[in-house]
């Protein structure tokens, strides 16, 4: 992986500020970054093991640990409370027993919090792997979740 | 044979959140085997609660059908959809819509026209005018005439554009850059991400007025990482300009040289501040920074550089193209020209309304946006985003203009306009105020790192009871503080949600107490 890790060093090198556009590539790639990267990356970029460790844990798109095959992402600001997203996210994490940050227990499923999916006229506004939802309901998600979990 | 039948089915992430992919796929399926027709992916005219809003080219202009579901389809083309026919989801040519005809579209003047990846299209309505007579004026012209039309900062400090560029201009430097702040993370905000889908080309030609007008070289669009859509389009649009010339070495055959980059924040609401989107983009932590240094003198990689918002960016090319006084002919007082609110939340007809400055608060909501979508009576309505007040609807009659705004201690912000029906609780909103900013602060400053902390539990004493008359000095006490002491808007606006709620709607902080 090392090898890989520095291989998309090198081709964002000459962009100013590489390390974010590095972070995001190492992320799409894996799904997430590894810890053992942080070092690979801090030596090819000349920066501390700090220095990238706190970038990475500043951002909340960068994640250390795998998360589910399917990360859901309830919008969980005002214009979604509103029109009743608090009551969407409390049956969602009923129904899939885990809280906000966390997956559940077979690896299907990752649920996160997002303030702001920009859909904010057509709320409330759901992600369901990397997908956008407008006018979500309950049914309509539960339908959603379960078409998800009867995939492979 | 006929030639075929233009179709316009939105490709805004609106849009395709209600199903406007499904729609094209049976319009196109139907086709197949029937008329032929040319499937245009348009941006969203911003009449959101009709998305999916499909369009057919006839004869009479454009013709509206929406909100077009899937199963619709067949029905539709039964009726002669094709033709502009008859069917209850039949809205008559989109442009006479009075929802659209009562609107003055600058900026969005093309967004849910044209095909936004078609560089062409961007030509052929009016595009690149601005930057043809920009390329031939000397630049401190170019700034003057900006500061002439009165373009005030759309991302919510309302600073004004040409003087921010008079000062990069003068600045000293071997290296400027231009940065688009597009980390629109305010809720009830979407006009960024819908200008970028709409009509990218038209970012692309601001930002490179902006660079002959302050001398600069490369420019970034920093966009925040929830708006896939946006950094797909923006990418085709610069790769296209790039192509014609548009962009690069030389643009126009003119002397001007200007190399332009899409960067992706990832999930920091605080990068929307420009200097920590700065930090961001450096690819630090983003931290804030205090200021001075202004950007203008000491901004990306401590070179000069103009910060501006997308909006902003994006009302340049009309006004190099029509000239200031065109674009200062609109709005009141000292907000001059347009401002693109967005109507979000629980309202009944939710979009884009772009006009003048000086409209009501009322006009906008109970006008355009028909109260809320819950049928319910409208109690509250929050403006600006996260950081912004909420206001009663006494409060309706107030034009919407930068000083009438800060006159009764609110803010215009990006325009965003969010609506709560009478369920609201306006505790619990003043509380997710605190906790919001709680969760996002960059943790630089003590006053919005702890005090937001602090702000939750106080308010939650309140609202239980306890102490309440000690609890409301310590929470006053605390907003003046956070108001005071903070280092940027995120900790020194927070306050201004929480006592407007507190100020407005005082019976929500007593449901608990005694």
């Amino acid at each position: 992986m090392s090898e890989r890790v520095r291989e998309i060093v090198a081709a964002h090198r000459g962009e100013r500020g590489a390390l974010m556009p590095i972070l995001h590539a190492i992320q799409a790639e894996y799904g997430h970054i590894d810890p053992t990267s942080i070092p690979v990356i801090a030596e090819e970029l000349n920066l501390s093991r700090a220095d990238v460790h706190g970038v990475v844990t500043f951002y909340k798109d960068f994640k250390q640990q795998s998360p589910g095959r399917t990360t859901v992402r309830i919008c969980r600001a005002e214009a979604c409370q509103s029109v009743g997203s608090d009551a969407l996210a409390q049956g969602v994490q009923a129904r899939l027993g885990v809280g906000f940050g966390e997956t559940t227990t077979d690896g299907a499923v990752s649920l996160e919090a997002v303030y702001c999916l920009g859909n904010c006229a057509l709320g409330p506004s759901v992600e369901v792997g990397g997908r956008l939802y407008g006018r979500m309901d309950a049914d309509r998600l539960d339908a959603l979740l379960s078409a998800d979990r009867s995939r492979p | 044979m006929t030639s075929p039948v233009t179709v316009y089915v939105p490709c805004d992430s609106s849009a395709r959140s209600v199903g406007a992919d499904e729609v094209a796929d049976r319009i196109s399926a139907a086709a197949a085997s029937g008329r032929a027709i040319r499937l245009v992916r348009n941006g969203s005219r911003g009449l959101l609660w009709l998305e999916p809003l499909v369009e057919v080219l006839t004869a009479d202009g454009r013709i509206g059908y929406g909100p077009v579901q899937p199963e619709d389809v067949d029905g539709l083309l039964a009726s002669g959809m094709l033709d502009g026919g008859d069917h209850p989801l039949r809205l008559g040519p989109v442009e006479d819509l009075p929802w659209l005809a009562d609107q003055t579209r600058l900026t969005f003047a093309r967004v849910g026209v044209v095909d936004p990846r078609a560089a062409d299209d961007y030509q052929s309505h009016g595009g690149l005018r601005g930057l043809q007579r920009a390329v031939e004026m000397a630049p401190a012209d170019v700034v003057a005439e900006v500061t002439r039309s009165g373009l005030r900062g759309r991302g919510g400090a309302g600073f004004p554009t040409g003087i921010k560029w008079k000062t990069v201009l003068e600045a000293e430097g071997d290296l400027k850059f231009i940065c688009c702040n597009a980390d629109e993370g305010d809720s009830g905000t979407f006009a960024d991400r819908m200008l970028m889908e709409g009509d990218p080309f038209s970012l692309v030609e601001g930002m490179t007025i902006a660079a002959h007008a302050v001398g600069a070289t490369e420019g970034y669009i920093y966009i925040r990482s929830e708006y896939p859509d946006a950094v797909a389009t923006m990418q085709v649009a610069i790769d296209s300009a790039y192509a014609r010339g548009w962009l690069g070495a030389g643009i126009l055959g003119s002397a001007l040289s200007f190399d332009l980059f899409v960067r992706v924040g990832a999930g920091a609401y605080i990068c929307g501040e420009e200097t920590s989107m700065l930090e961001s983009l450096e690819g630090k932590r983003g931290v804030i920074r205090a200021k001075p240094p202004i950007p203008a003198l000491e901004g990306l990689f401590g070179r000069p550089t103009v910060v501006n918002n997308v909006l902003s960016l994006a009302a340049v090319p009309s006004i190099l193209a029509d000239g200031a006084n065109a674009y200062s002919d609109q709005g009141v007082g000292r907000s001059r020209g347009t401002q693109v609110f967005q109507l979000a939340g629980n309202i009944a007809r939710g979009g884009i309304v772009e006009v003048g400055f000086g409209i009501t608060l009322g006009e906008l909501v109970e006008g355009f946006g028909g109260g809320t979508r819950s049928g319910r009576p409208v109690r509250a309505v929050q403006v600006g985003g996260p950081l912004g007040a909420y206001l009663a609807t006494s409060q309706f009659a107030v034009p919407m203009d930068y000083e009438a705004f800060s006159a009764i201690g609110a803010m215009v912000g990006h325009g965003g306009i969010v609506v709560f029906d009478d369920t609201v609780d306006m505790a619990r909103q003043a509380r997710f105020a605190m906790e919001f900013c709680a969760e996002e602060s960059c943790g630089k400053c003590t006053p919005c790192r702890i005090g937001a902390v602090r702000g939750v539990e106080v308010i939650d004493k309140i609202v239980a009871g306890v102490d309440r008359a000690d609890n409301l000095v310590l929470l006053d006490d605390l907003c003046e503080l956070m108001t005071e002491g903070s280092l940027c808007a995120m900790g020194g606006l927070t306050p201004v949600p929480v006592r407007s709620a507190l100020q407005h709607f005082p019976d929500d902080f007593t449901t608990g107490g005694a």
